[in-house]
């Protein structure tokens, strides 16, 4: 037994992004993924209309790069004899993912109490907007909206910016990554007591502990809010120079540093002055502005060759043109080739190597159903 | 409480925030996570504050960071420190490590070394950037990897310089993928009795981070680009992003326009057909925001929150701290630490409807060393 997870069989009722995400992750692991689907419509995911850029002229690219190395079994839970089929295997799993909003598995006579007297072993796990009391149980647990009512808009951008959002899904792939910290936890635990668990998560949660240095430091510092920067914000907390600034050709991120030694190797007589480390941070956006007007004057490759060989924090901002063609990237071998039906899709791969390999497969997300027949036969179902 | 991780150790030669807030989980999963420091001046990011907030000689941010876990102090080009720490390895079940390429080694505590004392160790370490290639020794710090890594252009609007995120996304993703393949080869180790060689880094991390992006490229061709007004996600169409109203912003997700059109009446929005909802998505969105300011924030939500649109407010931590949706989830623990009581976040995962928490400050430097060497002495 080589995977990490080899022989433990997951099934994923999870729809869009956060559920797939970890069922993603842990089929990266070795675990066999199974997803569960609706006949005819599918996890909504595969239809949803994401830019301009889609695969075959009808499913989604972001579909594709999250349903990899997985399998597709339709059932219509509604009907009777397809539940049953869907309970057979139930007590064969080891794991059980979901996102409905809270309720909806119950009704489906799938909530975790029932599911518990058919397989008191199965690790059920599931992953809901604002987990399962109070107001906003019922809400849609959408990215956008649990980045907007977490506070967490009011870290990027500057100052003077509207509350901007993370152009990331980052509540979905967090409250996945968390799940599936979850599900192992207790699959670890499982190996001695022979019990199962219910392991839950929830976007706000997740998106919480995104944040948990930050609010530490609102708790305990008479809740004041954060501030971000008025000039290049980087971090709302951090000192300058910390920030993204233009050059004459291109841009070029600053991390903590020095400012007067910033300002002797820039040559930039008007940061030396700024020698108490505590105006870094009281006088940032004042200093911040003598920066930003200075870099503006040589190229990035200029400044780095100053500023990398003193060791300074600093590095070029690409963009995905700029990336892909640098050694740096490169030698990641980050991205792998799937077959999914007869097209062949370039996506990345897991980004963790285990026992120095870098974990690939081949193999696509699957068609709607595609595995129906195989799997009914190999469960009897 | 039920402890998942219950005798497991952890010895942590990692600092900052992407090893250390790996640890963290593991701590609140109930592993014994041990800090190896260095004497007298211990971690690093014992002395990073943000905000100039100080909980004693250490930071209030090392203190969020390092709670619930033990502090053991060695000097390791010592080489009778070193004698202790190979004695606590033959006894730890995980090593994370943070150090930029080739430090461990010069130390003697590559995996290869570590793994002759101990063959079932999962040794986990995390870099910048990989060990290989021309950014190995390039510092792995995060705003750099999130430049780096295309991220910065996902945020923010068209006309914007490249924005990152305001937070340490690599470190902490990374930190949180490292406990994902700690508990995988745990699960492994339990069943076949095999130790691990764990590899992450920060850039890879990101690049996952940001696969959707990354695999729409690679079909497209194309760098994606933000929207010009309210820009939400740069791969989705109207109405998708965050306005501002009367009196405050309110965030829209995904919906049909005209879905929307007929919860708000902007008669502006009538001429435009679903399909244009991307292409025409900066025109639409201007559209939008003229009509939101016209009225309240909470107006706005009556009038398409009860259709189930995808709609809601923009709130401030302030704002968040007040509402019933935020009191229920409980996030908050206070931590003890001497006289003080710090507060803090709990561990977001519940376990069979269990809260994972704990009062147990983080260590001061070396406060554990002679209790855990009383321990390995009975051992031996």
């Amino acid at each position: 037994m080589t995977k990490l997870l080899e022989d433990i069989l997951v099934l994923d009722f999870s729809q869009f992004l956060s559920g797939p995400y970890a069922s993603l992750r842990l089929s990266d692991m070795g675990a066999r993924v199974i997803k569960i689907e609706r006949p005819v419509i599918g996890d909504i995911c595969r239809t949803l209309y994401v830019s301009d850029v889609k695969i075959d002229g009808v499913e989604s690219t972001i579909f594709h790069a999250i349903n990899r190395n997985k399998e597709s079994f339709t059932a219509d839970i509604k009907e009777e004899t397809e539940l049953e089929k869907i309970k057979k295997l139930i007590r064969k799993a080891d794991i059980l993912i979901h996102n409905f909003r809270p309720g909806v598995m119950e009704r489906v006579g799938l909530g975790y109490e029932t599911v518990k007297q058919m397989n008191p072993q199965i690790i059920y796990a599931q992953i809901s907007g604002y987990g399962e009391k109070g107001e906003w149980k019922d809400l849609p647990g959408q990215d956008l909206l649990l980045q907007s009512v977490s506070g967490i808009t009011y870290l990027n951008g500057n100052q003077t910016d509207p509350p901007t959002p993370m152009g990331v899904a980052a509540a979905d792939i967090l409250a996945g990554t968390h799940l599936v910290q979850g599900i192992l936890a207790a699959l670890f635990s499982r190996f001695d007591s022979g019990e199962g668990a219910l392991v839950q998560v929830s976007m706000l949660e997740s998106l919480i502990d995104f944040q948990f240095e930050v609010l530490t430091c609102f708790f305990n510092d008479g809740y004041a809010l954060p501030e971000r920067s008025a000039v290049n914000n980087g971090h709302a907390y951090i000192a300058a120079p910390y920030g993204i600034y233009q050059t004459a050709d291109g841009y070029i991120a600053l991390a903590m540093g020095s400012i007067t030694l910033l300002g002797r190797l820039l040559q930039c007589d008007l940061l030396c002055k700024y020698d108490q480390p505590s105006e870094w941070f009281d006088k940032r956006d004042e200093i911040k502005t003598i920066l930003k007007d200075h870099l503006l004057t040589r190229t990035t490759k200029e400044w780095l060759h100053i500023l990398e060989p003193a060791d300074i924090w600093c590095s070029d901002v690409f963009d995905y043109d700029t990336l892909l063609k640098s050694e740096g990237y490169n030698v990641l071998d980050m991205e792998q080739q799937v077959v999914s039906g007869n097209k062949k899709i370039k996506t990345t791969r897991c980004p963790v190597r285990v026992d120095e390999k870098i974990l690939k497969s081949a193999k696509g997300a699957p068609a709607l159903g595609e595995h129906t027949l195989a799997i009914g036969k190999e469960f009897e179902l | 409480m039920h402890l998942p991780l219950k005798g497991i150790v952890v010895l942590e030669f990692s600092q900052y925030l992407s090893g250390p807030c790996a640890g963290l989980r593991l701590a609140d999963l109930g592993a014994q996570v041990i800090k190896i420091e260095r004497p007298q001046k211990g971690e690093a990011g014992r002395k990073l504050a943000i905000k100039n907030l100080w909980a004693d000689e250490s930071s209030l941010l090392f203190h969020t960071i390092n709670r619930n876990k033990e502090s053991f102090t060695a000097d390791l080009d010592d080489p009778q420190d070193m004698q202790w720490i190979k004695r606590l390895i033959g006894q730890a079940d995980v090593i994370t490590h943070n150090f930029r390429p080739g430090v461990m080694k010069k130390k003697g505590l590559h995996y290869e070394a570590v793994k002759e004392i101990n063959p079932g160790i999962i040794y986990t370490e995390i870099s910048g950037y990989g060990n290989d290639g021309p950014w190995k020794n390039k510092p792995g710090q995060d705003l750099l990897i999130q430049s780096l890594s295309g991220l910065t252009h996902s945020t923010g609007n068209y006309d914007d310089n490249p924005l990152p995120f305001g937070l340490g996304i690599a470190d902490y993703l990374c930190g949180n993928q490292a406990v994902q393949f700690i508990l995988g080869a745990l699960i492994r180790k339990k069943r076949t009795g095999k130790g691990a060689f764990l590899q992450l880094s920060l850039m890879e991390a990101l690049i996952d981070f940001q696969f959707e992006f990354f695999t729409t490229y690679f079909q497209s061709k194309r760098q994606h680009k933000r929207s010009a007004v309210s820009n939400g996600h740069s791969l989705l169409s109207a109405p998708y992003g965050i306005y501002k109203t009367r009196d405050g912003y309110i965030a829209i997700a995904m919906m049909p326009l005209q879905k929307l059109n007929a919860a708000i009446a902007c008669a502006a929005l009538n001429v435009f057909e679903e399909k244009e909802a991307f292409e025409k998505r900066d025109e639409i969105k201007a559209i939008i925001s003229a009509h939101l300011l016209t009225a309240t924030t909470a107006s706005w939500l009556k009038k398409t929150q009860p259709l189930d649109l995808w709609v809601m407010p923009v709130l401030n931590w302030r704002q968040l701290k007040e509402t019933d949706g935020y009191k229920v989830l409980q996030m908050e623990q206070q931590v003890q630490l001497n006289d003080k009581e710090i507060t803090t976040t709990r561990c977001p995962v519940r376990i069979n409807g269990q809260l994972f928490l704990s009062a147990k400050p983080a260590p001061a430097v070396g406060q554990h060393t002679e209790n855990i060497k009383a321990t390995l002495s009975l051992k031996l």
